[in-house]
């Protein structure tokens, strides 16, 4: 569980346009890794190179080295299905399966992945993992009613029990609260706290406060201008990021002097 | 909505001391729409009488007094844009009603001719040995289902999975060329698709083998580019969000699409599944050329002629017996039950639907 990442030299391309270009870095076990920058400059894009829901994109390819446990994600005969396993991802829509319950949209990790695990076994891991995301209490007493009845915190916090059921070893989150009222972004955010004692977190967020609140490393990531890639900038450890940075155009961007 | 009836109240252009101007407008009196229409019919009655009218014209008369009696009124007491607005909601009623009049005379003519002979007997008796009265479509209500049923056999897989590579896998050429061919195939008239099913069988069987089974061959020719269609659209709207979530987990390609894409659309597909078979119930023109038509009945759908709904219906009234009348009350008793076959089939699609749709219960 909670494994580093090295991101070596990392081209993103759609098609014959580059939108990212030449990223390195290294993300830190056990701590919460933000990635702040303007609209446009290719945060989610990488984001999605992490655990290679990119290419699901018909023409999208990337170029350089993921490295995970010393196994480069994007090495030939790697297979992506299994590196989803490992590098689950939570997005910015809470996205519950409307066909299932509760409880199985929990469980559908472990089923979808042919996973046999008897009743008991299932039981547990879907009480594991909704405590995890702080939903237990919530909903314990209607596990076997329709995901899409929860409030959108609720199906949020669902998703992330749905996603920490296969127990990955990171866990990528795409804006998880720009859809969530300030309560609910606020359980979402002391969830991330505790999850980050067991996982590798990486988000992206446009809420500068958030990555200062929540996160241990903050990378910045900016774009020369439209039709250019998208870049990162910077990446140091959040206090220093949103005190002293080293570029000026983190620190224009930081104090809201554009972006 | 009030319930006094103010009386109404012309435009004044009341303008108030400060320049704006104000914003409250009359409004005619809710009894207004069914008053003018009141009026409009007496008014073209009167004048079909002047005039020695028919009943149609009467009534087109009566639409056009009415749709400019009402945005007349209207200008003058509540303004442009809701005169305007009456006089469309009129022009779009007449479209409605007109287009509603042939369907409830075809239903109400089938009904009212068709239950002279709904009786047990029709159910239960073939035409074997029937001359004159009596006699029944127990052979060809049997000829219908199995022919329909396997169509629906064929076609459902084919078409399915056709859908489900169009969406999820196909892109590039030979997805356009199938997009491409399944709207041909859409197009084709319905005898073409018999003509085909006849052809293929007398090549491989030899010529002149009419039988159940060809039959079905020619109505999924029509069937599956139907269920092709709808399918289409119905895993098109399946968000691609709850793809990615399944791919997030880690799931493979084949079981998103078997255990999320599929039975989130499975309401949408077998609603148009059913659709599709409400299409081809009813179809003659392949079954009189593939099918063939008999008196006796036929189960077995590989050997014989068979006969169904439509065809019998068609030969009771082309071909009647010596007193006609048994014939056309047989014909138009075996077209009421094709419609209550299609009424039943719609019904069931609707419960289908409600039955499998995502619920958002609390």
């Amino acid at each position: 569980m909670a494994k580093r990442i090295d991101v070596k030299d990392l081209d993103i391309y759609y098609g014959s346009f580059r939108a990212v270009r030449s990223v390195s870095m290294t993300i830190q076990p056990r701590a919460v890794t933000a990635l702040i920058g303007p609209s446009g400059c290719g945060k989610s894009t990488y984001l999605r190179a992490l655990n290679r829901m990119h290419e699901l994109i018909p023409s999208a390819r990337v170029e350089g080295k993921v490295v995970m446990d010393d196994q480069d994600l994007y090495a030939p005969g790697m297979d992506p299905v299994d590196v989803r396993k490992h590098v689950g991802m939570v997005f910015q829509r809470p996205n519950p399966f409307p066909t299932m319950s509760i409880y199985d949209n929990v469980a559908a990790g472990l089923r979808l992945n042919n996973k046999r695990l008897r009743k008991s076994e299932t039981d547990d891991v879907v009480e594991e993992s909704l405590r995890g995301a702080n939903l237990w209490e919530e909903v314990k007493d209607r596990l076997r009613k329709p995901g899409s009845g929860l409030s959108g915190g609720q199906q949020q916090r669902l998703c992330i029990a749905r996603a920490i059921a296969v127990r990955p070893d990171v866990l990528l989150m795409d804006e998880p609260c720009s859809a969530l009222d300030p309560i609910s972004t606020h359980a979402v955010e002391d969830l991330m706290a505790q999850l980050k004692e067991n996982y590798t977190i990486v988000i992206v967020t446009h809420n500068m406060q958030q990555a200062a609140r929540v996160s241990n490393y903050t990378g910045f990531f900016n774009i020369a201008g439209t039709g250019q890639p998208g870049e990162l900038v910077e990446i140091d450890e959040t206090p220093t990021i949103f005190s002293t940075p080293t570029h000026t155009a983190t620190e224009e961007y930081i104090s809201g002097r554009f972006g | 909505m009030s319930t006094t009836t103010s009386p109404p109240t012309p435009t004044e252009s009341v303008e108030p001391p400060n320049g704006t101007k104000s914003l409250v407008r009359g409004t005619l009196p809710r009894w207004a729409s069914w008053g003018v229409l009141g009026a409009a019919a007496v008014l073209a009655a009167l004048i079909a009488r002047l005039l020695g009218f028919g009943v149609a014209p009467f009534v087109l008369l009566t639409a056009v007094l009415y749709a400019v009696g009402i945005s007349g009124w209207s200008r003058w007491i509540e303004g442009g844009r809701k005169a305007t607005d009456r006089a469309f909601t009129a022009v779009v009623t007449s479209a409605f009603l007109l287009a509603l009049t042939p369907l409830v005379s075809v239903v109400v003519t089938v009904i009212s001719k068709g239950l002279d002979r709904f009786d047990g007997r029709f159910f239960t008796y073939s035409m074997r040995g029937v001359v004159g009265d009596g006699g029944g479509a127990y052979h060809a209500i049997m000829g219908t289902l199995i022919t329909s049923g396997l169509a629906t056999l064929m076609s459902v897989p084919i078409g399915l999975a056709t859908a489900i590579y169009l969406v999820e896998y196909g892109h590039g050429r030979l997805a356009r060329a199938i997009t491409f061919f399944v709207d041909v195939m859409t197009g084709i008239p319905s005898i073409v698709a018999g003509l085909f099913a006849y052809a293929l069988f007398a090549l491989v069987f030899g010529p002149g083998t009419v039988n159940g089974f060809a039959g079905a061959v020619a109505l999924s020719v029509l069937m599956i580019p139907i269920v092709v269609r709808s399918s289409e659209e119905m895993l098109k709207i399946v968000p691609d969000d709850l793809r990615e979530a399944a791919f997030a987990l880690g799931t493979p390609k084949w079981k998103v699409v078997l255990r999320v894409v599929l039975p989130t659309a499975v309401a949408g597909i077998s609603t148009g599944v059913t659709l599709a078979i409400a299409r081809v119930v009813g179809e003659t023109a392949p079954l009189l050329i593939a099918t063939g038509a008999t008196g006796s009945t036929n189960l077995n759908p590989f050997s014989g002629q068979m006969a169904t709904l439509s065809v019998f219906s068609y030969y009771e009234y082309a071909s009647p017996g010596v007193p006609i009348d048994p014939s056309l009350d047989r014909a138009w008793t075996a077209a009421l039950t094709l419609m209550l076959i299609v009424m039943v089939l719609n019904l069931v699609a609707r419960s289908i639907s409600l039955l499998f749709a995502p619920k958002a219960g609390r």
